[in-house]
């Protein structure tokens, strides 16, 4: 109303004169600052093709060789991959793959025959490949209870709301709760070297360092210390899908048991595509020059628990080794290559511009 | 009774919705008088502020969320609080929070102020009559009935009516300079019966009531009446306008004065008259909106194609809920409806942030902090004045960079309203008082009779009755003492402290001409003027009669009587009100000297007199005293005896008075028009002198062929034919040339003003009896005046000045129009045009109130437009486009991961880099652009005036642009997206074999997008002070130590931690490194590319400017050194073709 609308400002030099009326006006000149008056010192650049053609020849010069680094780089690597899904009728694990639901109490097994034409120098990654299956959606990524597994024993009792439904059993809370955890990856992959003389020798795979460190030593933690997981773990269920519960993971080393089994945590970093892969297994560098893979035939043996197919899913067991960068990947590499290319052309063409047009200009603003 | 004797205003009686009935001095009345009801009225409390301590924080909500994004932003948050939403409540809600807080903090701090201002006006002391005793009141405790006692100089409480002063006619004097912006004084009567009751004593003995009027908001209208009982016989007396006193008005030459209190508090009519200003928004303000509905199409349309694809997907019930991924229970039972409303919701609620919350704030806080720089500037101060430039409000600050039309008045703006008596010619023989003619060359001064080589004692017979005339024929004061408002002129500077005090600038200038050649007016004494004469004589004449001043008339007449007995008529007013009348003289001399004057710009006034015999001066009495005491029109009958009185004059001669231009005046019109803007002046004055003033102020050329559109012109042939006429000559000249007068700068073809007077006007805006004809004369006009590079708009009043900017506002091509003026006649367009602009000038501070920005000369302008208008304008465009880009870029990376997630809502980003990436990552680097950013030197901006036209008609904020940052974004966002995405598929990048998850995916793709987004920035900032380097710098290095702290830590407050770590894992991957540059690199690529090429293909103005000025800065040295450096470059590049 009028009340409001109207503005006591209006009101100055006339009751309150003394305040701000003629009184102050000697006062009121300004400060002569630099930064009152936008005066400041200041470094003024301009992007005009003269200034900008150095930095496309240098971004040029030097993508360029980067991209050819990594894709050199990249294409040392090796890397072999076997599907073992066992959706086709004349895959080894066929049977399996038909027989296997996830509340199936029988182990199936299966045998994959595979050759490597080179051999694998240096560390191997054993990974296993997961492809359309979504653990990057929405109600499967929330689906954990954090605290839990930091080993906080009021929400191993109690798991978050967030683990629906896949937080109690029956009356009991389930640990490690929700739909993650649930779901972990259940298959074994053992490999055994086929040699000359047809023996097998099992490769010898090293179930350590396949985490982040940190995850393992202090995201996730067992509750009340690694001694005595089952009685930690007393009053709590195990998830619905799993055969055993968390405190047998790995009975044999107390390091690797409960929530810090390593595989376990793997799992638990939820990957961003639906197409992805997990570390399962490092195989060490042999002492001396023998290649770590030598070639030749190998058998995977793997214990097949994980049904993928009735979601259209595919399982992979990847070997590779692993450069400075990584794993097999040409993208960088072109991708470098690429855009600096494109710079060095580009820096060309501005070169042209520059020298047609950028020359006209400035001599018509400064004569001479 | 008294309605019987007082028939004129009971008449009016019936019209009164209602009234009030005032006990003077809360002394009932005597009894058997008719019985009035008491009423209650408010107390003399001024309320400004809006809100009390218990009331701000449900009120100040209230407000602020009837703010349409602040809003939308509570309706995202309640739904993100109601349904399972993929991002928490906190992301939206703590800026919002921010947003509310920062808001309803300034508010708060405003309405602080405006209690204290409140306070000290309401606590400030009254006197007031109480039992014969004069006693100190707090003002707010005043009430309606209240005796007043008011000294000279003190501002008036409430509304009063006066009952007595210290002058025994019972008269005062009043400015009402902070009321309508008048400084002149005006003369108040007391009422007549009470006059003589003037101590405090005598004042409580008045036994009477008043009856009057509600308050209503009209400064001039006042009708009441006032019973006084006198032994208990009640007399009525009629009460007008000039017995009320106005609060806010200020008590002139006069000791003092008791009055009684009508109106109190906020039933003042000054408060009454404080209506909010309408809210005036900008163009980039409506662009801005614009945009926002663009992008709110775009929220709604992904929400809902997300949805629609996601339960196309989810059709297969293996893909919906496939083993390892089951809903519960209750989500299956809910309804398939229900759950596509909620996942619509969630989508919406993922996206939202594409519509920036903190841009609204950002934009406040930059036209807040930004409107310092134009308080601060040091070029705007005037230090005669002792004032800077004063910001009323903020919200206009980038519309300065807009303007196309400039709308000024003439007295005070372009001019100084400053009178200066130049000369005078008496019979064709011209005298120029010494003292201004101090060390000037007069320019035909050949053809001038100076004062002291006068003529023949005839002539100097003339002579001198000119100089008494003209120290007789007026209504100048004299002031004794020095405290005066209003306008100061020492008599004898140093001798005596005596001032001329008048309503007319031109008056005072006059006089004291006179005084300069010998003639002295001295002082009104009992009826009596005395004026000192050359040879130190004092001359004393009776003051018979004084005919006063209007506008209609244009002229005054004063009767007196010489010592000798003679009666003279002293005549004085503009020419063409004058010659009618004059029956002798030497009419031909004298008018070719006032139009001489006239061309050069000065004021002239004519003067005349006629000497009147005892008989006629009897007649004149007669005539004059009928007229006054006629109830029934008063004024028409008081003009026709005037009419009657002032004819047979002899001519004398006239007077020049020059009213100089201000300072720079010339130049800064000049400069506007370079810039492209048109400029209109707006005046009251006549013709002649206007033209003139628009030639010496260079709106009008040498080579301006003048089109008039004038009463005179309109007179011979019909206003239809004028006009048909006018447009075709206009149109003739600039049919093919359209385009060429608007970049051309020299404008070799001929340029065209046009004059147009306020009859004319009315006659052309006349709404029209024929329909379509008159629209027809209004298109016309317009169509003329956009041709015309100026145009002069003579004899306006208040109102048609703003009618006239509204036409232009409501033409086609909708310009932007600014107003500068500073009396209170500009006001109303002030209020008007899009931006205000007030002078502080001499008459009162009205229309620097009403401005929306003031400065204290008309030369400030040119800085304030060309250079604070241009920054603002570059800076908030470069605000908006770039709140919008970046969000395109925040948000659209997350729109693609939902074909990647199954259309699950998985945000991409953590909780924390949602919330905090518009309120800290990005934020300041932006804000401090668009406070500091400065393209080009701003004395190259002073110095060139036609870079204005760069950014003229919103340039940059229009579609294409717009578009182009769109896309932009897009572009950045599918660059980081992919980048990431390719690097992720189903390989490794870390040197051990570890897998990363999604989390360090969306930390990738935000990482590039703060470093792309902040180079960005850097990209397009002109003016790297350090404060810029340590805001972008700070950011990213902030953004950086952020990370690693969010990610370092086990929060306990958490329930989540799956940020645990993430940023040093990626960071320590090589890859990661090369793809965040090569990511960064690839997304700058095309902007750099487009600045560079358009700067070389297309340069605009600025452009060209900027380059040049870079290129004479850095010298011929750098200029070799990169030429060397290209051959270097093209000589590698060759050798590396040939192998």
């Amino acid at each position: 109303m009028m009340a409001s609308s109207y503005n006591a400002k209006e009101e100055d030099g006339h009751h309150s004169g003394a305040s701000s009326g003629a009184g102050a006006a000697k006062n009121r000149k300004p400060d002569n600052t630099a930064f009152k008056q936008q005066r400041l010192p200041a470094w003024q650049p301009i992007l005009t093709a003269g200034s900008v053609l150095p930095a496309f020849f240098v971004i040029g010069l030097i993508f360029i060789p980067i991209g050819i680094g990594l894709y050199v780089t990249s294409n040392n690597i090796r890397e072999f991959e076997i599907d073992y899904t066992g959706e086709s009728s004349n895959s080894p694990c066929y049977s399996c793959a038909k027989n296997v639901t996830w509340n199936s109490t029988e182990p199936c097994f299966c045998t994959v025959n595979f050759t490597l034409e080179r051999p694998f120098e240096s560390n191997v990654f054993m990974y296993y490949g997961l492809s359309n299956f979504y653990q990057n959606h929405r109600r499967y990524v929330k689906s954990r209870d954090d605290r839990q597994l930091n080993g906080d024993p009021s929400s191993l009792r109690n798991p978050s709301k967030e683990c629906e439904p896949y937080r109690t059993s029956g009356d009991l809370p389930i640990a490690p709760c929700g739909a993650i955890a649930n779901s972990l990856f259940n298959d074994s992959l053992v490999l055994y070297y086929i040699d000359s003389n047809n023996s097998q020798s099992e490769v010898p795979l090293v179930k350590k360092g396949i985490a982040w460190w940190t995850d393992k030593h202090v995201k996730f933690k067992n509750p009340g210390g690694n001694s005595n997981l089952t009685a930690a773990f007393q009053g709590t269920a195990k998830p619905v899908n799993w055969r055993k519960a968390v405190y047998e993971l790995d009975p044999s080393d107390p390091e690797n048991n409960g929530f810090i089994n390593e595989d376990f945590i793997v799992w638990m970093r939820t990957a961003a595509l639906p197409t992805f892969r997990k570390l399962y297994r490092i195989i060490q560098k042999k002492p001396g020059a023998t290649p770590t893979l030598p070639s030749g035939n190998y058998v995977l043996h793997i214990t097949y628990n994980y049904p993928v197919l009735s979601f259209d899913g595919r399982k992979r067991m990847i070997l590779s080794t692993i450069s400075w960068m990584g794993g097999k990947n040409p993208f960088l590499g072109i991708a470098y290559i690429t855009v600096g290319s494109i710079c060095f052309f580009l820096g060309v063409v501005l070169l042209i511009i520059h020298h047609k047009y950028d020359n006209r200009n400035t001599s018509a603003d400064i004569p001479s | 009774m008294p309605c019987s004797k007082l028939k004129g205003i009971c008449v009016g009686e019936e019209n009164w919705v209602d009234s009030r009935t005032i006990y003077i001095g809360h002394k009932e009345p005597p009894p058997g008088t008719e019985a009035f009801i008491q009423q209650r009225f408010p107390d003399n409390r001024i309320v400004s502020s809006k809100y009390t301590f218990w009331n701000f924080i449900p009120k100040n909500m209230f407000e602020q969320f009837r703010r349409v994004a602040n809003f939308y932003f509570l309706i995202i948050f309640l739904v993100q609080l109601i349904i399972d939403t993929p991002t928490s409540p906190v992301t939206s809600g703590l800026p919002l929070f921010f947003v509310i807080t920062v808001t309803a903090i300034k508010q708060g701090y405003e309405d602080w102020l405006r209690h204290k201002a409140d306070n000290a006006v309401n606590q400030c002391p009254v006197h007031v009559v109480q039992h014969g005793k004069v006693t100190r009141k707090q003002s707010r405790k005043l009430r309606v009935g209240d005796v007043v006692l008011v000294k000279e100089d003190e501002t008036f409480p409430c509304d009063l009516v006066l009952l007595a002063s210290s002058r025994d006619d019972g008269t005062c004097f009043v400015t009402t300079a902070s009321l309508d912006g008048e400084s002149s004084h005006k003369t108040y009567y007391a009422v007549q019966d009470t006059k003589a009751y003037n101590t405090e004593k005598e004042v409580d003995t008045i036994h009477a009531t008043i009856e009057c009027e509600q308050p209503q908001p009209d400064l001039y209208k006042f009708v009441g009446r006032i019973n006084i009982y006198m032994n208990n016989e009640p007399v009525a007396r009629p009460l007008g306008s000039e017995n009320l006193l106005l609060r806010g008005a200020t008590l002139k030459n006069t000791e003092y004065i008791y009055a009684v209190a009508i109106y109190t508090g906020m039933e003042t009519k000054m408060a009454l008259n404080y209506q909010s200003k309408s809210q005036k928004r900008s163009a980039v303000e409506k662009s801005m909106n614009a945009y926002l509905v663009v992008y709110l199409c775009i929220l709604i349309s992904k929400a809902v194609i997300n949805t629609a694809l996601k339960y196309v997907w989810q059709s297969d019930p293996n893909r919906d809920e496939p083993f390892y991924n089951q809903r519960t229970e209750a989500e299956r039972q809910r309804h398939i409806l229900i759950r596509a409303f909620t996942d619509f919701l969630a989508f919406m609620v993922l996206f939202n942030y594409i519509i920036p919350v903190s841009m609204y704030v950002t934009v406040e806080m930059q036209k807040f902090l930004g409107s310092y720089f134009i308080m601060w500037d040091d070029e705007m101060f005037d230090e005669e004045l002792g004032e800077r430039a004063v910001v009323n409000t903020s919200d206009l600050n980038e519309e300065l960079g807009q303007v196309e039309y400039v709308f000024t008045d003439k007295t005070g703006t372009l001019t100084e309203n400053n009178m200066e008596f130049i000369e005078c010619c008496v019979d064709g023989h011209v005298y120029v008082p010494h003292a201004i003619c101090n060390g000037q060359v007069m320019p035909d001064a050949a053809g001038m009779d100076m004062i002291d080589s006068s003529p023949g004692p005839e002539a100097r017979e003339h002579e001198e009755l000119f100089f008494r005339a003209l120290c007789l024929c007026h209504t100048v004061q004299v002031k004794e003492e020095e405290t005066v408002d209003g306008i100061k002129h020492g008599i004898h500077q140093g001798k005596s402290t005596s001032f001329y005090i008048s309503s007319s600038p031109d008056e005072v200038a006059l006089v004291e001409g006179m005084k300069r050649l010998g003639f002295t007016y001295l002082r009104l004494n009992d009826g009596q003027m005395e004026i000192l004469n050359r040879e130190n004589e004092v001359e004393k004449f009776d003051l018979l009669d004084v005919l006063t001043f209007d506008s209609v008339r244009r002229r005054m007449s004063v009767i007196v009587r010489a010592s000798t007995g003679e009666v003279y008529l002293f005549c004085k007013g503009a020419d063409s009100s004058i010659f009618p009348r004059v029956i002798s003289g030497k009419v031909d001399q004298v008018r070719a000297r006032v139009e001489q004057n006239a061309v050069e710009g000065l004021r002239t006034l004519c003067v005349a007199y006629r000497r009147l015999s005892p008989d006629q001066y009897q007649e004149v009495c007669q005539l004059l005293s009928r007229a006054r005491l006629a109830l029934q029109d008063r004024d028409k009958r008081l003009a026709e005896a005037y009419d009657l009185i002032e004819k047979d004059l002899i001519l004398l001669g006239a007077t020049a008075v020059e009213d100089r231009l201000q300072e720079k005046a010339a130049d800064t019109i000049e400069s506007l028009h370079k810039a492209g803007i048109k400029v209109w002046v707006l005046t009251g004055d006549k013709m002649e002198t206007a033209a003139a003033t628009c030639y010496a102020s260079k709106l009008f050329h040498r080579n301006t062929q003048i089109l008039e559109l004038t009463t005179k012109r309109t007179e011979e042939q019909s206003l239809h034919d004028v006009l048909f006429d006018l447009s075709r000559t206009v149109l003739r000249q600039h049919g093919g040339m359209t385009r060429d007068t608007f970049s051309g700068l020299s404008g070799d073809c001929t340029d065209y003003g046009l004059i147009i007077d306020g009859a004319t006007l009315t006659a052309v805006m006349r709404p029209g009896q024929e329909g379509s004809n008159s629209g027809n004369y209004k298109e016309k006009f317009l169509e003329i005046c956009r041709n015309c590079s100026a145009v002069l708009c003579c004899r306006m009043a208040p109102l048609q000045k703003a009618q006239i900017v509204k036409l232009i506002k409501a033409s086609e091509e909708h310009p932007i129009t600014l107003a500068i003026g500073d009396g209170a006649n500009d006001v109303s367009m002030i209020l008007e045009a899009h931006v205000g602009i007030g002078v502080m000038g001499k008459e009162g501070r009205q229309a620097v109130r009403n401005s929306d920005y003031a400065i204290p000369k008309f030369k400030h302008l040119k800085k304030m437009l060309l250079v604070h208008g241009h920054y603002y304008y570059i800076r908030i465009s470069e605000l908006v486009q770039y709140f919008f880009y970046k969000n395109v870029c925040f948000i659209f990376p997350q729109f693609l991961y939902q074909f990647f997630c199954g259309f699950s809502q998985q945000p991409l980003y953590d909780t924390a880099y949602l919330t905090l990436y518009n309120i800290s990552f990005t934020s300041l680097p932006i804000l401090l652009y668009s406070l500091m950013e400065q393209h080009i030197n701003m004395d190259i901006l002073k110095k060139d005036p036609c870079l204005y036209r760069d950014i003229a008609k919103n340039s940059l904020l229009r579609w294409p642009s717009f578009i182009y940052w769109t896309v932009l974004g897009v572009y950045d966002a599918i660059v980081m997206f992919f980048g990431a995405y390719f690097l992720f598929d189903n390989t490794t990048f870390t040197s051990n074999g570890q897998m990363f998850g999604n989390w360090t995916f969306g930390t990738l793709v935000f990482t590039v997008l703060v470093f792309t987004v902040t180079f960005k920035l850097a990209l397009d900032t002109h003016y790297w002070t350090w404060i810029n380097h340590f805001v972008i710098w700070g950011s990213l290095i902030f953004f950086v130590v952020f990370s690693l702290l969010w990610g370092g830590i086990i929060w306990p407050f958490l329930n989540y931690q799956r940020m645990y770590y993430v940023f040093m894992q990626m960071l320590s991957s090589g890859p990661a490194w090369f793809s965040i540059i090569l990511l960064i690199t690839a997304s700058l690529l095309p902007d750099v590319l487009k600045k560079v090429i358009w700067r070389a293909l297309w340069p605009t103005t600025t452009e060209r400017i900027q380059v040049g000025t870079n290129a004479g800065r850095n010298g011929e040295l750098l200029y070799k050194i990169k030429k060397i450096f290209f051959l270097i470059v093209l000589w590698v590049f060759w050798n590396n073709c040939c192998n």
